[in-house]
């Protein structure tokens, strides 16, 4: 039988199936952080359970932790509690934490990864939607309630149903100044923001294959935009490289046993998924959103779209709100248009890989004085290795200091907010209101686009600034 | 988890498509460490002006005792995984939830929660949006019906979760029951070693 990939690791995790109810999916990995997962060790304790694996169990703080001064007490009395909380009910479980001071710490979709503890093949949850990152690797991974963290805590297991699946084909080759975050929320503007609901996407094709890690993090990161509930990749040789010598990747002779597994991870040629799209990239250009979903989403150099030009009444309504909301207008163009603030950071895009874009960019530049901008590592071996490559001398020489990681200002609700009213260009997921600060407008771009933007206090389209 | 069946109520319209979590439980207060007490904080940024005082325009600023069915608009509950999205809505008092559609993984929240989503055609919610205020609507989770007094829909609920909702039972139960179950199959596996 042709089964996709999801199927094969589906199948593979699969220790029963209730009839006429969902499969009992068996979880290799749990990620936890500080947010979500308090309420499901309190409820754990009331039903006097234990945490079943804590040996498949990670914590790391991160959304409710500040950026800056990190081997200081946290000021804000309800993030430190949350913070010690969480400490506190590690210890109590014999759970494994990064917290804030230790060498692996970070935004945990960041540091899955980096660690070598995310690998080709695994079940991972963690009560946040972005767990869908780790899909890159050829996993089936997804963000939970909180519910289901005490459930998997419980009994190292999930009550699933299997999703529908959708793939994804991306042919052709990523024109200069284009990265990987535009190819996304290009297929955002395409499918729209619940075009993904009820399934799991595989990403494939030329497009795709030739990816870095990195960059195919960004993509699977963004699925749950989509209203999927993960996106995924076969794992190849570049997934292979980048895993080998990391500091959890299986070693010696067990590598070759795991590696000989990982090369069956890909759908088989006849495998059937329930819808297919296909898209060519070659002509693509760097993307910005302008309303307050994901999906609302232009080319930088064409103009916001009027509502007669949507698919429907109740889009062109939304269209409106969200306008009226950023304070735009239908027909201009956001070229050029001036900005307040800008981030960079989030489990979307704060990789090396993406330091690195934005170093190439200031380099030998300064950035424009006016501007806020928040430049946040997405973990501290990421910060550790922007300070070995010599790109944070980089930032500082443009004028930016880089803090230290954590989830920042993407989500609104440590110290890092954008402020009321104001415009920020934001490399990270989500632009809904209010989602960086109360009143905070965002708009959603790549780090190229952020990096050149920065210069001018303005949006700025990266190619002209591209070095060859 | 108190068991669901039978509701019959007004409702409150919120006649807005892609609802994200941000907007029903903004990021701030997810500070809070606990799930009880929720209700204030729901739709903070719409309820309240920057001073804290109501918003008289906001519809949920607007009944004394809030009914126990919201009828929203399209993908319902989108973006952030948070479950203090389900549990401020509970907490507000609604036990049933109407739109077009809903995101998954609120939805899943949802029914860990007790509390009944119902996915209805775009035009029975906009009906629904069209009737005056004291119209009453009823909902039998057991006929998986919704009831005006001019139509009556069907609607689609999976079987299983169908029954946890009618007595109330939670998926947790059943998994720590089925411990050993899960046990054998790690150890058929051939241990951690087999395992990813």
């Amino acid at each position: 039988m042709a089964d996709t990939l999801y199927d094969k690791i589906w199948n593979q995790h699969l220790v029963k199936t209730i009839p006429e109810g969902p499969g009992v999916l068996y979880i290799d990995q749990h990620f936890i952080h500080e947010v979500s997962s308090p309420q499901a060790f309190r409820s754990l304790e009331e039903r006097g359970q234990r945490v079943r694996r804590p040996d498949r169990t990670l914590a790391v703080a991160d959304h409710n932790v500040p950026t800056w001064n990190q081997h200081l007490p946290i000021k804000e009395e309800m993030s430190r509690k949350q913070v010690a909380l969480l400490e506190e009910n590690c210890k109590k479980h014999g759970v494994m934490l990064y917290g804030l001071g230790h060498p692996l710490q970070g935004i945990v979709h960041v540091v899955g990864p980096e660690t070598g503890i995310t690998q080709p093949g695994m079940t991972i949850v963690c009560g946040d939607s972005h767990t869908s990152t780790h899909g890159a690797f050829g996993t089936i991974a997804f963000g939970i309630g909180t519910s289901e963290v005490e459930m998997v805590l419980a009994s190292q297991c999930m009550m699933q149903y299997k999703p529908k699946q959708m793939r994804i084909r991306l042919d052709g080759k990523l024109p200069k100044g284009c990265t990987s975050k535009d190819v996304i929320l290009f297929l955002l503007a395409k499918l729209t923001a619940s075009g993904g609901t009820g399934h799991f996407i595989e990403y494939a094709g030329e497009a795709i294959q030739n990816m870095s890690m990195e960059e195919r993090m960004t993509i699977c990161n963004m699925s749950i935009e989509l209203g999927a509930r993960g996106g995924l990749i076969a794992p190849d040789e570049t997934t292979f490289a980048y895993m080998k010598g990391r500091q959890f990747a299986p070693k010696g002779l067990a590598w070759d046993e795991k590696l000989r597994g990982w090369q069956t991870l890909f759908s088989d040629a006849e495998a059937q998924f329930d819808l297919e799209y296909q898209f060519d990239i070659s002509n693509l250009s760097p993307r910005i959103t302008f309303g307050t979903n994901p999906g609302q989403g232009i080319a930088i150099d064409q103009p916001i779209p009027k509502a007669d030009q949507l698919n429907n009444e109740t889009d062109a309504e939304q269209h409106q709100q969200a306008l009226d909301y950023m304070d735009l207008r239908a027909g201009m163009s956001l070229s050029d248009f001036p900005l307040d603030e800008i981030f960079i950071g989030s489990c979307t895009n704060a990789r090396i890989e993406d330091l690195r874009q934005v170093a190439q960019i200031w380099k030998g530049r300064k950035v424009d004085p006016n501007l806020r901008i928040n430049l946040v590592p997405g973990s501290s071996q990421v910060a550790a290795q922007a300070e070995e490559e010599g790109l944070a001398a980089i930032f500082s020489a443009a004028g930016v200091q880089m803090r230290q990681a954590g989830c920042s200002a993407c989500l609104g609700m440590n110290e890092d907010k954008v402020r009321k009213g104001a415009y920020c260009l934001s490399t990270s997921n989500r632009n809904f209101e209010g989602r960086q600060g109360p009143g905070a407008r965002t708009f959603l771009a790549s780090p190229m686009t952020a990096a050149a933007s920065a210069i001018t206090g303005k949006i700025t389209d990266p190619r002209d600034w591209v070095r060859d | 988890m108190q068991a669901i069946n039978k509701i019959k109520d007004t409702w409150v319209n919120l006649k807005i498509d892609q609802v994200d979590t941000d907007q029903i439980f903004p990021g701030e207060f997810l500070k809070i460490s606990t799930k009880e007490g929720l209700g204030k904080y729901a739709f903070y940024d719409r309820r309240y002006d920057e001073n804290g005082e109501p918003n008289s325009d906001f519809v949920l600023n607007q009944y004394e005792k809030m009914p126990q069915v919201l009828v929203a608009g399209k993908n319902f509950g989108s973006g952030s995984s948070r479950e203090h999205a389900v549990w401020c809505l509970k907490d507000l008092g609604f036990s049933v939830i109407i739109a077009p559609s809903f995101a998954d993984i609120f939805k899943n929240n949802a029914y860990n929660n007790g509390l009944l989503v119902i996915e209805l055609p775009q035009s029975r919610v906009a009906s629904l949006w069209g009737k005056p205020q004291d119209s009453i609507v009823s909902i039998s989770l057991a006929d998986q019906t919704v009831s005006t007094d001019s139509w009556k829909a069907s609607f689609a609920i999976n079987a299983y979760k169908k029954e946890c909702l009618l007595k109330g039972l939670d998926d947790i139960d059943y998994l720590l029951n089925i411990a050993s179950e899960i046990a054998s199959w790690e150890k058929e596996k051939g241990g951690d070693d087999n395992l990813n």
